[in-house]
């Protein structure tokens, strides 16, 4: 039988996958963005699985606004990708030390 | 429809917003008609939250998705206001360089819509798409100069930071959602508090505290607050210097705003757990902003360290608990939000085409350059190291007065320490501006209506330094 918990440790761990991802990946920006679009995933697992246990439908309305918003993210990151990728000509995420940060 | 008219100004805001993306499709790319169009909006939208205003008890509207009280017609009023003097300094900026003046405009104009919405939202869903379309535009606008390559670098570590921290938030959400079993925050804060026909077991309330822990991580990063403040300096220096003053203005009024709706309208029963993670973040915020400010040669870099100081300070009001330092908190994110204004206008002001201010050696001899921007410079930087009479005095003071009131001496005096240090590099600008020779002699020009802007915001700084009860009154009347 599966229960709530089994969703929920699912949902944690994509969710620590792609925090660790974003703090570890030292090579690609892309890998930034897939790891920006697991997130938001993970916590539509999340969504999903309280709406059904709870019985209560706002859950599942949250997550397709997340989709939707989660598309426009992605498209609007891969706008900034292109501008950073035609001035510099890389896109490597150690290259991107003009700013002292 | 269900009380649809409570968002009349963010619905004509939106529309108005379309239109202005189609107009500006259709006429030439160096005349001024979107700008004006876009002011216009602005206007009409500020007549219309401001006449809101009058009702006094909160109205809720879509099932309780959306709210109108005093705090929200408030803020929403001095959003707008800080927003037109935004879109007024950074107009000849964005027309000298090679930036698209209509996106520009535009997405401003989206960028205020969407923190209308975070104002006065009272349901998790309303408050998640009004962030993200204030933060989708930001991120497009530090991008929209498409040929500077520190303004792209900027963009997309704003971008990924931005999308970590709204993820984070909505894991927080998702939490409370399954803890509590409802998005409605005033829902939420009634199961909490054990009010609502169902009493909370304690397993609900491990679950809510479990979201309120990845809220606040959210919240701080939007906020700039250490330790979640990396992007803050590195975006602020790389964007261009209008977008810089957008992003450091009004975002912290919808920041603030979104802060106290969550915590003190949805969880404020868990109190005792997001006060001390709140107190920690402010008096790092206060050391490391104050500290790491000093060092600075770049003056946006400063002034964002500065901002990070300040967001300290604002969050101390909050801590307490009290009503008393949620209106002083509210009361210094409004002024803190001018006075900026202020300061980023004369920057913008004293830049031409091919030249930014940006070292601090820029503004060196600015007194003997251009006498009124050097002043109105003097008064925003006495402002934000709250020396009195100016409004970042009173602003200081009643955090201070809140924190110690709610048995957060500590912190209070850690606050009092820290401005005195912050004193030293708000002072030194003044020092070069009227002390130091001049390195640079041309000419600087500053249009009639951005004079007059920047006079009234000038006198905005001192005005309500020395009549702190304008703003005040209606902070108290937002929480009582």
């Amino acid at each position: 039988m599966i229960t709530l918990s089994h969703y929920l440790a699912l949902g944690a761990i994509l969710f620590s996958l792609s925090v660790v991802g974003i703090f570890l990946n030292r090579k690609n920006v892309i890998i930034l963005l897939m790891c920006i679009e697991l997130m938001l995933l993970s916590v539509n697992i999340n969504f999903v699985a309280f709406s059904h246990f709870l019985g209560d439908g706002a859950g599942q309305i949250f997550v397709f606004f997340i989709l939707t918003v989660a598309a426009a993210e992605a498209a609007i990151g891969l706008a900034i990708l292109v501008v950073l990728f035609r001035n510099r000509s890389t896109i490597n995420v150690t290259d991107l030390d003009a700013l002292k940060g | 429809m269900d009380n649809l008219q409570i968002a009349t100004p963010e619905i004509f805001l939106l529309a108005a917003t379309c239109a202005v993306l189609v107009v500006g499709l259709f006429v030439n790319a160096k005349s001024n008609t979107v700008y004006w169009l876009s002011q216009l909006s602005l206007l009409v939208a500020l007549l219309m939250s401001f006449t809101q205003s009058g009702g006094g008890d909160a109205v809720t509207g879509m099932s309780g998705a959306y709210t109108l009280d005093s705090f929200s017609s408030t803020l929403k009023t001095w959003l707008l206001v800080v927003s037109i003097g935004v879109l007024l300094y950074s107009r000849d900026y964005v027309g000298d360089r090679k930036i698209q003046r209509s996106e520009y405009f535009v997405l401003c104009l989206f960028a205020t819509s969407g923190m209308m919405i975070m104002v006065s939202a009272t349901h998790m869903l309303t408050m998640y798409l009004g962030l993200e379309l204030l933060a989708l535009s930001q991120y497009a606008l530090v991008a929209l100069h498409r040929d500077n390559s520190r303004a792209a670098e900027a963009a997309m570590k704003y971008f990924v930071l931005g999308a970590l921290a709204s993820g984070m938030l909505l894991y927080g959400m998702s939490m409370i959602y399954g803890a509590t079993g409802s998005l409605d925050l005033n829902v939420i804060g009634q199961i909490l508090a054990g009010t609502a026909s169902d009493s909370p077991s304690a397993e609900r309330t491990v679950g809510a505290r479990f979201g309120l822990t990845f809220v606040i991580v959210g919240l701080a990063f939007k906020l700039g607050a250490v330790p979640f403040h990396m992007w803050v300096p590195d975006v602020y220096e790389g964007a261009p210097t209008s977008v810089t003053m957008f992003i450091s203005t009004a975002p912290k009024i919808a920041a603030f705003a979104m802060l106290i709706r969550l915590l003190v309208g949805g969880l404020e029963t868990l109190n005792a757990d997001w006060q001390q993670m709140l107190a920690i973040m402010s008096a790092l915020s206060v050391v490391v902003g104050n500290l790491i400010a000093i060092a600075q040669t770049n003056i946006k870099r400063m002034l964002a360290y500065s901002t990070i100081s300040h967001v300290g300070f604002l969050l101390m009001g909050v801590v307490g608990v009290t009503n008393e330092g949620y209106s002083a908190s509210m009361f210094y994110a409004i002024t803190y939000a001018f006075t900026t204004l202020a300061a980023f206008g004369v920057l913008l002001a004293a830049s031409r085409e091919g030249h930014d201010v940006e070292v601090l050696d820029d503004l060196a001899g600015l007194g003997k350059r251009n006498a009124f921007l050097a002043s109105i410079m003097m008064l925003s930087m006495i402002s934000l190291a709250g020396v009195p009479p100016a409004v970042g005095f009173y602003a200081k003071l009643s955090v201070l007065q809140a924190a110690v009131g709610a048995g957060f001496a500590w912190l209070a005096i850690l606050g009092v320490i820290m401005s005195v240090v912050g004193a030293f590099y708000y002072l030194r600008v003044i020092k070069m501006m009227f002390f130091d020779e001049p390195t640079d002699s041309v000419e600087i020009k500053v249009a009639g209506d951005v004079t007059a802007g920047l006079a009234v915001n000038g006198l905005a700084v001192i005005g309500f330094g020395l009549a702190p009860g304008l703003i005040m009154s209606a902070s108290i009347a937002a929480f009582s």
